[in-house]
């Protein structure tokens, strides 16, 4: 939810104050994440009820999966997490090289996150746990045993795409942060991404004890 | 509001929003929610007269009992593309994206929307979401019915499903946009003065349904994304084949589409109210109530889904409960419909266009309305489900009810929009012959339905000829009702008389500034000190000057 900028004011034609413009664009990027969360709650849902109904499938499958991965991505997200606060907090503190080195950061964690899903997806489609015609799975009820792996793949894959938008505009976000773009006045953007990043975070925080830990004690 | 602070502005304004920039970039790149709304105003004429079209080929099928004019999976396209077209493409976008664009700023005192970039990106989005479609269209269509039930759309045909998915997913977000910034403009870009019970109920009908197009657009997006996944991928969700449900898909596509019959009709709402309060020389009868009643429609609009699903093999438990809170949702809608009465009563009634098309509004989402209570009951429902009696229902809410809200706030706002006056014999005219040619379309359905006439056939029993016909020949009147405005609105933006700032003696920030309005929408920041709707009940005195121009 970036803010207009008409040449060298940062306040819009049509908003009376910077205070006026800074909650327009904090209420719009909320907006946008409970959009997000019902986009997401379909997954959720099917993954309910599916869950409720083949529990044996679901927990055979889910023990396939790589807790040690899924544990690392966990804390480089939360850790990315925290050095996106921080890239905020450089923002509204006026120190452009701090946001710019925690953004820095953040792109990295973000994309050690991606490169670990990656790792994880390719074992998956050397295991035939990809569903589709060759997927073939050792255990009780394989069939809904593939429901488990699409919800799976529907789920992170969801999740990842938004990770990779993510870092996307974060690396067309650094030079703007090096050049000092985000004040103490108007940090709208910056804000409104770290929002966002945070959103993404939280999602894979209900994604992993849903895919990777439930009935895992059996 | 006769008390108000604003100065009064010139009657003729010399520049405006229309001229204040000239050429094809100041349009498609404009960041003015008026011309944002012009451009809306076009396209969704675009795909209201295709979608149209569709229609006159479907009543020309059905005016035989025979499949004569197209074969059957000819005939199944048609009908897909009809209800694409028109709910996805004309009704959902209608009213908030043309009018609401237009007026929302205006209504509240504010220069634009909260975030006019994005209002321009959600009119491409949904241009490009309606090109996909008409790409698709071209292609050979689809004929799964607007309603893509799975495992048909994902195993069964061979038609266009993904593209016109990916239209429809497109169009969505521009939904979503559309809805976020009306929300972040009321809750934050009101004129002084302007607290929340003194909004117009046309913003209160919008913010209603901003709620919607927020909470659901995005369940019926991930459901097309499934529904795409496992049509390309084989990643099962539905198919019974890969271990799914399909009546899933139902659940997750009415939790959407549901809701989204409320999108289309509380703008429609939020219009009448204005036009019965500014023709009754009124204010709104229990302003409180009817603002509500918005939200509980919103509300509890999301509780009802499974109402589409009582003979889906849904349990039967949950079949009650979504029964009885299907009724409940004509508790608000009564309220609406009572207190609009409430305000016509012992009211100062003027017989303008807009009006005609208000009171006919009211009639025609009244029977619409209680047909649905009527299919919410379950005995009934099992018996008339996929016939026409659901056609005639469904028609009676987003025909009679939407595009009649729509043509009348269009009436109303004309004036505000183009600054000119349309012709008032043949704008009168239109009303009564969309009023007639929609009953002698629509009313023969429900017999049609009750009798057992299945929707979705191009062929049916010789005993049922006589009131397709009458069908069919409502539709060619409901036809040139149509086209009736495209001739004089087109006419009217050249050869129309000038209208003044405030032609029907209106309440309302929006009449207080010129017509068309200048750029930034106010020459100075209007200050609200008043509750809406303060007609004295006579009529004004500038009503009848702006009659004779």
């Amino acid at each position: 939810m970036s803010s207009e900028s008409h040449g060298p004011s940062d306040l819009a034609h049509h908003f009376d104050s910077y205070e006026q413009q800074k909650e327009s664009a904090t209420l719009g990027m909320w907006t946008f994440l409970v959009t997000e969360i019902l986009f997401f709650g379909g997954l959720f849902a099917a993954y309910s009820l599916y869950r409720s109904l083949y529990p044996e499938a679901f927990r055979a499958a889910s023990h396939s999966l790589d807790i040690r991965l899924g544990a690392f991505n966990t804390a480089v997200l939360i850790g990315s997490s925290l050095t996106m606060a921080l890239a905020v907090r450089g923002g509204q503190t006026g120190k452009p090289k701090t946001t710019f080195a925690m953004l820095l950061g953040t792109l990295l964690l973000g994309s050690t996150f991606l490169a670990v899903k990656a790792v994880e997806y390719a074992d998956k489609f050397t295991h035939h746990h990809v569903p589709g015609p060759s997927f073939h799975f050792e255990g009780p009820d394989a069939p809904h045993a593939q429901l488990f792996f699409s919800l799976y793949f529907g789920m992170t894959g969801l999740h990842a795409l938004h990770m990779v938008i993510g870092a996307a505009i974060l690396a067309f976000m650094l030079r703007p942060a090096l050049r000092g773009a985000w004040t103490p006045r108007n940090h709208n953007f910056l804000e409104g991404f770290g929002l966002y990043w945070h959103f993404v975070d939280l999602v894979w925080i209900f994604l992993f004890p849903l895919l990777y830990l439930i009935g895992r004690h059996h | 509001m006769t008390s108000s602070p604003n100065p009064v502005p010139a009657e003729f304004p010399r520049t405006h929003y229309l001229n204040a920039a000239y050429g094809l970039k100041s349009w498609l790149w404009t960041r003015d929610h008026k011309r944002i709304a012009l451009l809306y105003l076009v396209s969704v004429s675009v795909f209201f007269a295709l979608g149209g079209l569709m229609a006159v080929l479907i009543r020309m099928e059905l005016a035989t009992p025979e499949g004569d004019f197209f074969q059957p999976d000819v005939y199944n396209r048609l009908f897909t593309m009809h209800g694409v077209l028109m709910i996805f493409f004309f009704l959902i976008p209608g009213i908030p994206a043309v009018l609401g664009n237009f007026l929302i700023p205006l209504m509240i005192g504010a220069k634009d929307l909260a975030f006019p970039r994005i209002n321009l990106l959600s009119w491409y989005l949904y241009t490009i979401g309606g090109a996909f479609t008409l790409w698709a269209l071209l292609h050979g269509g689809v004929d799964t019915g607007w309603t893509f039930y799975t495992p048909l759309s994902t195993n069964y045909v061979n038609t266009a499903v993904l593209t016109v998915g990916v239209g429809i997913f497109i169009a969505g977000f521009s939904s979503i946009l559309t809805g976020l910034n009306f929300i972040v403009t009321i809750h934050r870009m009101r004129a002084p003065g302007l607290t929340w019970f003194r909004l117009p109920l046309f913003v209160w009908g919008h913010y209603a349904t901003s709620i919607i197009q927020i909470l659901g657009t995005p369940v019926v997006a991930i459901a097309i994304l499934m529904v795409a996944a496992e049509r390309v991928l084989h990643i099962g969700f539905f198919d019974p084949k890969l271990g799914g449900d399909p009546v899933l898909f139902q659940h997750l596509f009415w939790f959407y589409s549901h809701p989204a019959v409320y999108i289309m009709i509380l703008p429609a709402m939020g219009v009448i109210s204005e036009l019965v309060a500014a023709f009754s020389r009124k204010p709104i009868f229990g302003y409180k109530f009817v603002a509500f009643a918005s939200i509980g429609i919103a509300v509890l609009g999301f509780l009802v889904w499974g109402h589409h699903m009582f003979v889906a093999g849904q349990s039967i438990y949950a079949g009650v409960v979504f029964s009885v809170l299907s009724m409940l949702v004509a508790v608000p809608s009564a309220v609406k419909v009572f207190n609009w009465t409430a305000t016509l009563y012992k009211g100062s009634i003027s017989w303008d266009t807009p009006m005609l098309y208000a009171l006919g509004f009211i009639g025609l989402f009244t029977i619409g309305g209680l047909t649905g209570v009527m299919l919410a009951t379950l005995g009934i429902d099992a018996h008339v489900h996929d016939t026409y009696f659901i056609i005639a229902h469904f028609h009676y809410i987003m025909v009679g009810g939407a595009i009649m809200g729509y043509l009348g706030g269009l009436h109303y706002w004309w004036p505000k929009i183009t600054g000119r006056m349309y012709p008032v014999f043949w704008s009168k005219l239109s009303a009564l012959v969309i009023f007639i040619g929609f009953n002698v379309t629509f009313f023969p359905q429900f017999i049609l339905g009750y009798l057992g006439m299945p929707r979705r056939y191009h062929s049916y029993p010789p005993e049922f000829q006589v009131l397709n016909v009458m069908s069919s020949a409502g539709a060619t009147i409901l036809g040139i009702g149509y086209l009736m405005p495209l001739v004089y609105f087109v006419w009217s933006m050249r050869y129309g008389p000038r209208a003044t700032a405030n032609p029907w003696g209106a309440t309302g920030l929006e009449w207080q500034t010129t017509s068309p309005p200048p750029v930034e929408n106010f020459a100075y920041p209007p200050v609200v000190t008043a509750p809406p709707y303060t007609y004295e009940a006579q009529p004004a005195a500038g009503k009848g000057a702006a009659r004779v121009v």
